[in-house]
C-alpha cells in the first residue's frame, strides 16, 4: 500500500465524517467547538456561509451528518449536530447582518433569473449578489421559501424562523417577482438574462389513480403535499376523525402529525414495506408514534371502499416476509379521509419541448452532475428539480455549485474548471498537556431534546414541539464532539519507535508493521479494521523499515499519541476545509 | 491541563478465554516521561496477562523504588499490589509467596533497585528459586535523580552530558543463571513481538523467571554513544531463538525454515518450542548459556530471547517442603492438631 497523501485535501476531509457526509460540507466540528465556547454568533456564521439556513436546518434538516458521526461508532449515539445548529441560531446576536458580505452598489451588468424561491434558488442568490450580479427571483407564492414554506408544518418550523433567514438574502437587493408563475420558458429566455437557474422543486405529489374507488372517493382523498400547503396557507382547517396516511416518507410523517392537530383522533400511517425500510428519518417516526399514531407496515393499498356515496375505509393486502402478496384475506381499515404521501414527481409543463433543454425518460433534465448545466448552456438546474426529490441541504449544495457554474459561465470561463476548496492545517499544541482544543473525551450520553407536552401541542398546530437546547445542555452536548477535524499527523522521519503512541492509544488504532496490500494489512492490525469505508493512514518508513498504519475508524482524536510522543513525530493539527464558493479562484 | 485517558475502547476487540477484556488488565495513565521504555513493558505485561487469560484478581504485582517500580500503577489495576521500600521487593515477595502460593507473583524492579541497593535481596531470591516472574526494567541510569550511571551501565557507554562510564557493568542475566534461576531471558522494550511471549513463558514457568528488559531512558540515556538507547539496541541486538509458547500441549502450526526445534516442557505440560540455528548453543546448559552471553558481549552484540531454562528447577516451596495448601488458609486445627498428634511426634523421637 502506498503512503497516504495528506497533501490531498480530500483525505483529511474524509476523516471528518460529518462534514464529508453533509452535501454542503458544513465544517461541523468547527462550529460545535464555537458553541462549546458559547460563541453562538460565530458558530451561526460558519453555518450561514456553508448552508445558508442554519435556523431552518437546525430544525428540519435530514441530518445526513448524524448517521455518519464517529461518536455513533465509538459510543451508542451520534452527537446531536442538528440540534446544536439550532442552539447557535436561537442564541445568535441579531446584529450579525453587519457581518454579511457587502453587496456592491455598482452592478457587473449581468442579469440572472431564478425560477422558484426555494432553498436552491435562494442559495444561488446569496452567492451571486455579493459578486455584483442582478438577480430576478420568480415564484408563484406570495413569499420566498419554496417548499420550506408550503410543506413544512409550523410545529416543526415556525414561520418567523424561515422568514428571517429568507429575508437575509432578499434584503441583499434581490428583485423579487412573487405571485408570478412562469408559464413559458421560451418567453423567459427571450427576456435576455445572462443565465437562468431553475429551482422549482418536485411540485407534483404522486397519486394512486389506478386504485378502485379513487374517483368516487375523490372528495375525501388528498395529495399530501398539496394538503399540507392548504393547511399552512389556511385553506384547510379540519379533517375527519379517522385518517389513513399512505406512505412511509417524511411527508407522511408531517401529514399524520398535522392531521392529529386538525381533529384527527385516530390517525394511522399505512406503509407498503417493512418498518425498517421506511424512508422517513427514525426521529420523525418516533415523534409520530409519540403522538399516538400507529405505523402499520407491510400493508399494500388495494381499494378505496365507498358505501352510500361516501368513503368508509380502505382495503389493504397484508404482505408476508419474502412474498408480494401473502395470499391472506385483504384487511379493511375504516376511515373518514385519506392523505396520500407516496412520493413526489418533477413537472416542467412550462418548459416547451423545443426550448432547447433535453429531458431524460424520467422527465428529469439532462445535466452535468458537477456543473448542473443543462443542454442549453445558459440554463442551470438545482434542488429537487435537478435529480428528483432529495432534501433542503442537498438543494443548498446544488445552489452553491450552480452559483459557481453561473459565475464562471458569465465570465466566459468553462464551468468544468471548478475552484479548489479553501483549506488550512494548524498545529494545536500549546504546551505540556495543553492543546488549543478541548481534547478530553467526555463519556456523557446524547442529551434529550426538551419538548412541549402533547396536550398543548396537539391543540395548536402553530406551537413548536421542540423547545431547543438551553445553553448549558447545549454545552454538555457540544463537548461530546470528538473534534474529528483535529487531525493526527505523523512524521516518520522523527519517529524513534518507542511504541508510546501504540501503547497509549485507547482505541488500538496505531500500528507499526511491515507493508502489504490494503486487504492483507487490514487483517493483521492490532484491532479489527473491517470498516472499509474508513481509510487507513499510512506513513513511513520508520528508521527500522516499518510503516505506521493508523485505522481512522474509531480514532477519538484525543491527542494522547501526540501527548506521549517524545519527538513530536505525532502532531495534532486542525484541518479546516471550506468548500469553494462562487467568486473564488 | 488535566490529563486523562478516554474510557472508550475499540468496540470490536474480543475478550480473552476467561471473558476478560484487555481493558480489565489496564491501570492508570502513565506519568513517566513520554517515550519511556517502561511504558512499553507495562503494555507488554498487560498484553501477556490478557493473552494468558489470567484472572486479574489472582495476580500480585510487587515493586521497589524508582521509575520502574512506580510503573505497577500503570498496569493490572484490578490486581493485588505492594510497593515496598527500596530494593526490598524480593523479600516482601518471598513473604507473600509463602503466605499464599496459589497466586501469580510478578515483581517489577529497576537496575538501581536490583543491581545496587537490592542486590543482596535479589541474589537470595534467585538462590531460593522463588516462584515468581522478576522483571528488571533496565535503562542503565538513575532517571529519578537526573540520570547518573547505574551498576548495569556498560563500560564505555556515553551519557547525555558526554561522560564515559569507566566502571564494569553487572550482567544481571549472568548472575541469575549462576545463582540458579530456572528461566532467564533478555529482551528490549521496543520489541513487543519478542517481549510478550517471554513474559507469558515467564509467568507460566514455576520457579524464578528472570527477564532483563533493556528499556531506554528517553530523557537521560537515549543519546548517541549510549549503549541503552533505542537506536543502539536496535542496531546491536541478536535473538538467540524465536519460540512459541504452547500452553497445555496444544498443537503448533508455525514452521521456521532451516531451523531445528527444541521442546522444553514446563511444570504444567506447557511447552516452549524453540526455533534456532543448528549450531546454536543448548539453552538448557548453564555453561553454554553463559559462554554464549560472553561471546556476544565481546562482539558488542546484545543477546536477546530465552538465554537459559532449567526444565527440572525446583521452587522454594519444593526446596523447603512446605505444605501444598497456602499457609494463610491453614486453620487453628491444622496448626494445633492436638494432644494425640503431639504424642505421636514425641513417640517418634523416643
Amino acid at each position: 500500500m502506498k503512503p497516504t497523501d495528506i497533501e490531498d485535501p480530500e483525505y483529511f476531509h474524509k476523516v471528518i465524517d460529518c462534514q464529508f457526509a453533509c452535501p454542503a460540507h458544513t465544517p461541523v466540528p468547527e462550529y460545535i467547538r464555537l458553541i462549546s465556547e458559547k460563541r453562538y454568533t460565530d458558530a451561526y456564521m460558519v453555518n450561514w456561509v456553508a448552508n445558508v439556513f442554519p435556523g431552518v436546518l437546525g430544525r428540519v434538516c435530514d441530518r445526513p451528518c448524524e448517521p455518519a458521526c464517529r461518536r455513533g461508532r465509538v459510543e451508542k449515539e451520534p452527537v446531536a449536530i442538528c440540534r446544536l445548529k439550532r442552539l447557535c441560531a436561537d442564541n445568535r446576536d441579531f446584529g450579525l447582518v453587519a457581518r454579511f458580505p457587502v453587496v456592491p452598489s455598482e452592478k457587473n451588468g449581468k442579469r440572472i433569473a431564478l425560477i422558484g424561491a426555494g432553498p436552491a434558488s435562494l442559495t444561488v442568490a446569496r452567492d451571486l449578489m455579493p459578486l455584483g450580479y442582478t438577480i430576478d427571483l420568480y415564484d408563484e407564492q406570495a413569499k420566498g421559501g419554496g417548499f420550506m414554506r408550503s410543506q413544512l408544518p409550523s410545529f416543526r418550523l415556525p414561520e418567523p424562523v424561515l422568514a428571517t433567514e429568507v429575508n437575509y438574502i432578499l434584503d441583499m437587493g434581490v428583485q423579487t417577482h412573487f405571485n408570478r408563475r412562469i408559464e413559458s420558458m421560451k418567453a423567459l429566455l427571450a427576456e435576455g438574462h445572462n443565465a437562468v437557474f431553475i429551482g422549482t422543486g418536485a411540485p407534483r405529489g404522486r397519486d394512486l389513480s389506478d386504485l378502485p374507488g379513487r374517483k368516487e372517493a375523490n372528495q375525501w382523498i388528498h395529495i399530501g403535499i398539496d394538503w399540507l400547503a392548504g393547511v399552512i396557507f389556511g385553506h384547510v382547517s379540519s379533517i375527519g376523525k379517522r385518517v389513513l396516511v399512505i406512505g412511509g416518507g417524511n411527508t407522511a410523517m408531517d401529514c399524520c402529525r398535522t392531521a392529529r392537530r386538525l381533529g384527527g383522533t385516530s390517525v394511522r400511517v399505512m406503509v407498503r414495506g417493512p418498518r425498517a425500510k421506511m424512508k422517513a428519518a427514525p426521529w420523525e417516526i418516533e415523534d409520530a408514534i409519540g403522538e399516538d399514531i400507529p405505523i402499520v407496515d407491510n400493508h399494500v393499498p388495494l381499494e378505496f371502499v365507498v358505501e352510500h356515496g361516501r368513503l368508509v375505509g380502505m382495503r389493504f393486502a397484508k404482505v408476508g416476509v419474502g412474498s408480494e402478496t401473502g395470499g391472506e384475506e385483504p384487511v379493511f381499515f375504516p376511515c373518514d379521509e385519506v392523505l396520500l404521501a407516496v412520493g413526489q414527481l418533477n413537472a416542467f409543463p412550462w418548459i416547451e419541448p423545443d426550448a432547447g433543454i433535453r429531458f431524460d425518460r424520467q422527465g428529469l433534465p439532462e445535466l452535468d452532475p458537477r456543473t448542473l448545466q443543462s443542454s442549453l448552456p445558459q440554463v442551470f438546474f438545482g434542488g429537487d428539480a435537478a435529480f428528483g426529490p432529495r432534501n433542503i441541504i442537498t438543494a443548498v449544495a446544488h445552489g452553491h455549485q450552480a452559483a459557481i457554474s453561473i459565475d464562471l459561465f458569465c465570465r466566459g470561463l468553462s464551468p468544468l474548471d471548478r475552484p479548489a476548496p479553501q483549506v488550512n492545517l494548524a498545529g494545536q499544541k500549546m504546551g505540556v498537556h495543553d492543546w488549543l482544543y478541548h481534547n478530553q473525551v467526555t463519556a456523557t450520553e446524547r442529551q434529550a431534546m426538551p419538548v412541549r407536552t402533547k396536550t398543548k401541542t396537539l391543540k395548536d398546530r402553530l406551537l413548536e414541539v421542540e423547545l431547543g437546547f438551553d445553553q448549558q445542555v447545549g454545552q454538555t452536548e457540544s463537548l461530546r464532539c470528538l473534534n474529528c477535524d483535529v487531525q493526527t499527523v505523523f512524521r516518520a522521519d522523527l519517529c524513534i519507535e518507542c511504541d508510546a503512541c501504540v501503547d497509549v492509544c485507547p482505541e488500538s488504532c496505531i500500528n507499526f508493521v511491515d507493508n502489504g496490500t490494503e486487504e492483507e494489512l487490514r487483517a493483521r492490525l492490532r484491532a479489527p479494521a473491517e470498516n472499509l469505508a474508513q481509510s487507513l493512514y499510512l506513513a513511513g518508513l520508520t528508521p527500522s523499515g516499518k510503516i505506521m498504519v493508523k485505522d481512522e475508524n474509531v480514532c477519538l482524536h484525543c491527542s494522547l499519541c501526540a501527548e506521549r510522543c517524545p519527538t513530536s513525530a505525532w502532531d495534532m493539527q486542525k484541518f479546516l476545509y471550506l468548500s469553494a464558493q462562487a467568486g473564488q479562484l | 491541563m488535566t490529563f486523562h485517558r478516554p474510557t472508550f475502547r475499540h468496540p470490536e476487540l474480543p475478550p480473552n478465554d476467561a471473558g476478560y477484556h484487555r481493558q480489565d488488565y489496564e491501570g492508570g495513565i502513565s506519568t513517566l516521561c513520554a517515550g519511556c521504555g517502561h511504558d512499553s513493558i507495562c503494555n507488554a505485561i498487560i498484553q501477556a496477562c490478557f493473552e494468558l487469560a489470567l484472572p486479574p484478581h489472582r495476580i500480585v504485582k510487587m515493586s521497589g523504588i524508582g521509575c520502574s517500580s512506580k510503573s505497577p500503577a500503570y498496569f493490572l489495576g484490578r490486581s493485588h499490589g505492594f510497593n515496598t521500600v527500596h530494593g526490598r521487593m524480593p523479600s516482601v515477595a518471598t513473604g507473600a509467596n509463602m503466605a499464599n502460593r496459589d497466586l501469580v507473583y510478578l515483581g517489577v524492579s529497576g537496575d538501581g533497585d536490583t543491581a545496587s541497593i537490592g542486590m543482596g535481596q535479589f541474589m537470595h531470591a534467585v538462590r531460593r528459586n522463588l516462584d515468581m516472574l522478576y522483571i528488571v526494567m533496565n535503562n542503565g541510569c538513575y532517571g529519578l535523580t537526573k540520570g547518573q550511571y547505574s551498576a548495569t551501565a556498560d563500560k564505555g557507554s556515553k551519557g547525555k552530558k558526554g561522560r564515559i562510564n569507566e566502571l564494569e557493568s553487572i550482567d544481571l542475566c549472568e548472575l541469575a543463571i549462576q545463582l540458579g534461576a530456572g528461566f532467564v531471558a533478555r529482551s528490549f522494550s521496543g520489541d513487543k513481538q519478542q517481549l510478550v511471549p517471554l513474559i507469558k513463558a515467564g509467568l507460566m514457568h514455576k520457579g524464578l523467571s528472570f527477564i532483563d528488559v533493556i528499556s531506554p531512558c528517553v530523557t537521560f540515556n537515549n543519546n548517541p554513544g549510549s549503549t541503552k538507547s533505542y537506536h543502539w539496541v536496535r542496531e546491536h541486538s541478536e535473538a538467540t531463538n524465536t519460540f512459541d509458547l504452547v500452553p497445555f500441549q496444544q498443537t503448533i502450526t508455525t514452521e521456521y525454515d532451516g531451523d531445528t526445534v527444541q521442546d522444553v516442557a514446563l511444570h504444567d505440560d506447557t511447552v516452549i518450542h524453540l526455533h534456532k540455528h543448528h549450531d546454536a548453543p543448548d539453552i538448557t546448559d548453564r555453561r553454554q548459556a553463559i559462554d554464549n552471553l560472553e561471546d556476544h558481549k565481546a562482539q558488542d552484540v546484545i543477546l536477546t530471547g530465552v538465554l537459559y531454562i532449567n526444565p527440572n528447577s525446583a521452587d522454594t516451596h519444593e526446596l523447603l517442603h512446605t505444605c501444598e495448601r497456602p499457609l494463610n488458609s491453614l486453620t487453628e486445627d491444622d496448626l494445633c492438631p492436638g494432644g494425640p498428634a503431639l504424642e505421636a511426634i514425641n513417640a517418634a523421637h523416643r
